[in-house]
């Protein structure tokens, strides 16, 4: 079974998406907030990584930057997920090394998880 | 404009109540006072002139007097235009924090509707995905509208972002049309598409040029009324490339169109016609053509339909 790490502090979000992703046979570990996030990808080595990047403690564009500088955690890709479009924002996220940059509200919940099967090769 | 809008114009008061300002802020009354000030006294150094012409350093003291008098009044008036600039920035960036504050609760319901209409929580009657339906597509109108409204605030704190890149626009055309051909069929429009051969690419910005097709489109296919045709007509006119889209649909109203380009606009017989959308579609596209570089414009007869079109120039 493949292994998600769903970085994201809306508990709402948490609750219905992970119970999504874990009805289409994913396991989901949820992490609320930056720190929890990365200490959880280096002790977990999920398959893959879905980030928000308003977070509270350490912001998504830090923990991104600390995902793919660590050896151990610089292979998994990282989905971004978020409603942070600002300028310049997905040229960062993919200059850090993110594998696409989904803003939430652009997409449907079915096409959020049409491009994580994707991007796990599934 | 006509002579009762110059009457308007003339009436001092109203003009500053319009912007909410007192007298003594609004640049209106005081430019006022400032020609009275220069007409009083150059009439007055005439006179004084005139009487005292023996005595040149009277005169000249009375030019500095009254320059100063200016100045103040001078740096009044840029006070005052600059609270206005002032008060303008902080209305879009106040629009800006709000939009994405609205935006996080927005998608969180947004997904949770999709989330109980997938069946996944357990099965759906046919009764209760028809309200859920009537939540989704409310959800999604404030959705486009946020975002709509984030848009216009970055259009006019000028930090639209442009990241000009060679690109065919025949492609870009052919892309939009099968992304809103679901749209079309579902409202009964045809879109039939012509396109001169080998039309040069230009640099442009690819999303935001697609933004500005989609709402053209968008607008030709939503006010048609049953069974419609939308024609889309790509050429180059001299230096430019020249899109059009053309409707049957509803028309724009002789006494609405000078407003047609203007923010929240929407025409009174669009509004009869259909309840949706923001009224934002066409300042953004008239926005980011001309920040591309290019014209926009549109001819319309109501009940007959519309053609709306854009150039934009082939090398930049």
């Amino acid at each position: 079974m493949k292994t998600i790490l769903f970085v994201e502090d809306e508990s709402v979000l948490q609750k219905t998406f992970g119970e999504v992703l874990k009805q289409e046979g994913y396991e989901v570990i949820s992490a609320l907030d930056g720190q929890i996030g990365l200490r959880l990808a280096k002790e977990k080595k999920p398959d893959l990584i879905l980030l928000d990047l308003i977070l509270p403690k350490i912001h998504g564009f830090d923990v991104l930057k600390k995902l793919k500088e660590d050896k151990e955690t610089q292979e998994i890709p990282v989905i971004v997920l978020t409603n942070l479009e600002g300028i310049g924002d997905v040229d960062k996220a993919l200059e850090l090394g993110a594998t696409t940059y989904l803003v939430k509200a652009q997409y449907t919940l079915e096409e959020v998880v049409e491009k994580i099967k994707k991007a796990l090769g599934k | 404009m006509n002579l009762k809008g110059f009457c308007e114009q003339l009436n001092v008061s109203s003009q500053c109540r319009k912007y909410g300002l007192s007298l003594w802020q609004c640049p209106q009354f005081l430019f006022l006072v400032m020609g009275l000030i220069i007409i009083g006294s150059s009439l007055t150094v005439y006179a004084i002139g005139n009487r005292f012409i023996e005595d040149p350093t009277l005169v000249a003291l009375l030019v500095l007097f009254i320059s100063a008098i200016l100045f103040v009044v001078a740096t009044i008036i840029t006070r005052s235009f600059e609270r206005l600039a002032e008060a303008s920035r902080m209305k879009s960036e106040f629009v800006s924090v709000v939009s994405h504050q609205l935006r996080s609760p927005l998608s969180n319901l947004k997904w949770v509707i999709e989330f109980l209409m997938s069946g996944r929580v357990g099965s759906v009657t046919e009764k209760q995905l028809e309200y859920f339906k009537i939540l989704k597509e409310n959800g999604d109108r404030m959705t486009e509208l946020v975002s709509d409204l984030l848009i216009v605030s970055r259009i006019e704190q000028g930090r639209l972002p442009l990241k000009k890149e060679k690109i065919s626009l025949d492609d870009l055309v052919g892309e939009v049309i099968r992304e809103m051909e679901i749209f079309a069929r579902a409202s009964n429009v045809e879109i039939d598409s012509k396109s001169e051969k080998n039309l040069p690419p230009i640099v442009t910005d690819y999303f935001q040029l697609k933004l500005v097709i989609v709402n053209l489109l968008d607008n030709a296919i939503r006010y048609v009324k049953g069974k419609g045709r939308v024609e889309i007509i790509l050429e180059k006119k001299n230096k430019n490339l020249h899109f059009e889209v053309k409707d049957n649909g509803v028309g724009i109203p002789q006494d609405d169109k000078k407003y047609i380009f203007q923010k929240f606009f929407r025409s009174g017989n669009v509004l009869r016609h259909q309840t949706k959308g923001s009224g934002l579609g066409l300042y953004i596209a008239k926005s980011i053509v001309e920040k591309l570089g290019g014209k926009i414009g549109f001819s319309s007869r109501e009940g007959v339909g519309s053609t709306f079109w854009f150039n934009l120039p082939v090398k930049q």
